[in-house]
């Protein structure tokens, strides 16, 4: 089994390691920096941290006028806070003026586990996707988040970077590079392609083996861009492997899943299936019993990519 | 240029401001010319006799910022941009209309000297603060202006602001709040009750000063008064008169969001000669 490591933890890192090199850096939080891991920030950069209390909107308007001034807030809060609580400012102060802040929201997705829907985002997604100019990451491990923080401080404008709570497997060695707007293929396979985005990855990977055990070759697309999307990616998984499975712990309305269909539909409509929260809150429990609950298991991929495979088929067969 | 001459040409470019404010508005065809109106003696203070900017180089690092954070006021601070030199007088009447960089609400993508794209009230003071700590991690001595309108004050962020910028002790952040009593609905008492409106600053840990908002003199004091302030934010709370200078607009709740029509144009400009 692969190491384990939360992105949360491995952002709350790359702070501190890019926060070197980059002196323009500030990072802000809303009473949340234990859990954001912001904190190993602020033990290195005291000033160059700011706490801002339980304030969100306040929080993203200051980093408005942060970045006005010439500095790269890196504003942290809960997903659901981030976009939901201070969506306005988002909107309003950050993305329609263009400014150079990037939002590290954590806890993202269903897998905060205990605390329940209300500290579930599962709508984050949709919102930042919508506003024009956001470029939107979701990484699937540590490495990519590293990765992510480091391309949000070359992308000149606003970024959201979602996080996990959860440990998630390491799936990309050392020498692996981000490039933002690129998805990238982990397995190749003729007979379907799951995209799939931050935690799902993993779950991805190991539906992938499961399947090829059973002699289904699947393609596996890591999309851990999803604004700009790697439309050209998803077209040629389309064209290549005939149907498309998306696995996010996302609202399947308006994430990941809306975004590929999206492209389909536009440019090369194939068999496609959605896996995500199917438009419904969450509840407590622990991660592992809601991924499963709620239908975000490798065995579901596994259902969801050979119903694609027979939709395929019949298609031919018509 | 002594004071008492400095005073007389405020009130001679406050006039002119004014005047644009009416045109603006009318060839818009839509517009706020009542809160406009009320700020504008705040506002041309502020760009004639207070702000260190050089409109030849409107991104100088060391400029003062000027915050609008009520942003339907646009015309005023395109009014003022525009006398200060910014851009071109005769882009005024531009206002509101397709491809102009005269949003109905300040764009700060589009027009040189907006310091912040703003509109969607109570997000201004926040902008301001972020300002004022950048000025003081990068050891520059500019100072960050805020205009705040009164019902403004009934979101929720303006206190979230107040708290941080109390907290964080920016002596370096003036706010003018803009006390023309009426908003939308009605007079600000009734919609929503703000005060006792200094009481409040004042607990938030603001060093607040109310003045009267038409008078010069007392504007220039109070805002000499704020620079001299350490370790604490400054509240300028400015009594004004909503369509302050036109006498069928004082007062008038219904002159916020509505453009004068031509024969009104012109009465208008007549009581502003």
């Amino acid at each position: 089994m692969a190491e384990k490591i939360a992105t949360r933890d491995a952002y709350g890192k790359a702070l501190v390691e890019l926060g070197e090199e980059w002196p323009e850096v500030v990072v802000l939080d809303a009473d949340l920096a234990k859990s954001t891991k912001t904190i190993l920030f602020k033990k290195r950069f005291p000033e160059r941290f700011f706490d801002f209390g339980v304030a969100e909107q306040n929080m993203f308007g200051v980093a408005a006028g942060l970045a006005a001034a010439g500095k790269i807030p890196f504003c942290s809060t809960f997903a659901v806070f981030a976009a939901g609580r201070a969506f306005d400012q988002i909107r309003q102060s950050i993305a329609y003026p263009r400014l150079n802040v990037k939002i590290g929201a954590s806890h993202a997705g269903i897998t905060v586990g205990e605390d329940g829907a209300s500290h579930q985002a599962i709508e984050d997604l949709a919102l930042m996707r919508a506003l024009p100019g956001m470029t939107v990451f979701v990484p699937a491990d540590a490495v990519e988040t590293y990765g992510a923080v480091r391309a949000a401080l070359e992308i000149d404008g606003p970024v959201y970077i979602r996080l996990g709570r959860a440990p998630v497997p390491v799936i990309h060695g050392p020498d692996f590079v981000f490039r933002p707007g690129e998805a990238v293929c982990l397995r190749e396979g003729k007979d379907a392609t799951i995209i799939a985005t931050g935690i799902m990855v993993a779950q991805a990977l190991e539906a992938a083996q499961a399947l090829a055990a059973e002699g289904i070759e699947v393609r596996v697309l890591d999309m851990h861009t999803l604004k700009p999307l790697d439309a050209a990616a998803v077209v040629r998984a389309a064209l290549e492997t005939g149907a498309v499975v998306t696995a996010e712990e996302h609202n399947i309305i308006g994430g990941l899943g809306s975004a590929v269909a999206e492209v389909l539909g536009e440019e090369c409509p194939v068999p496609l299936k959605r896996v995500g929260i199917r438009d419904v809150f969450g509840e407590s429990g622990k991660p592992e019993e809601l991924l499963k609950k709620y239908g975000l298991t490798p065995a579901h991929l596994v259902e969801a990519v050979k119903e694609v495979i027979s939709r395929k088929k019949s298609l031919f067969h018509r | 240029m002594n004071r008492e001459e400095l005073i007389e040409q405020l009130k001679a470019k406050a006039k002119e401001i004014r005047r644009h404010i009416i045109r603006m508005t009318a060839a818009a065809g839509s517009g706020h010319p009542g809160g406009s109106l009320s700020a504008t003696d705040i506002v041309t203070a502020l760009y004639f006799a207070v702000l260190r900017l050089n409109p030849g180089n409107p991104n100088d690092p060391d400029r003062d910022r000027f915050i609008l954070s009520k942003g339907h006021a646009a015309p005023l601070l395109y009014a003022a941009l525009a006398e200060r030199g910014f851009f071109p007088l005769a882009e005024l009447l531009t206002l509101r209309k397709l491809g102009s960089r005269l949003q109905g609400h300040p764009d700060m993508r589009k027009l040189p000297g907006v310091e912040m794209s703003t509109g969607s009230l109570g997000q201004g003071l926040s902008v301001g603060v972020g300002m004022a700590l950048a000025a003081r991690l990068d050891g520059r001595d500019y100072r960050v202006y805020v205009l705040l309108g009164d019902g403004e004050c009934q979101e929720g962020q303006v206190w979230e602001a107040a708290m941080a910028a109390a907290h964080y002790r920016l002596d370096n952040l003036i706010a003018f709040l803009d006390y023309n009593g009426l908003q939308i609905d009605g007079p600000v008492a009734e919609v929503m009750n703000l005060e006792p409106l200094a009481e409040k600053w004042r607990a938030f840990g603001w060093h607040v000063q109310e003045i009267d908002g038409h008078n010069f003199a007392e504007i220039l004091d109070a805002v000499a008064r704020a620079q001299e302030v350490k370790g604490k934010p400054n509240m300028i709370i400015a009594r004004t008169v909503k369509g302050k200078g036109v006498s069928f607009m004082e007062n008038q709740v219904d002159w916020h969001g509505v453009a004068p029509k031509p024969e009104q144009v012109e009465i208008a400009l007549a009581e502003l000669e």
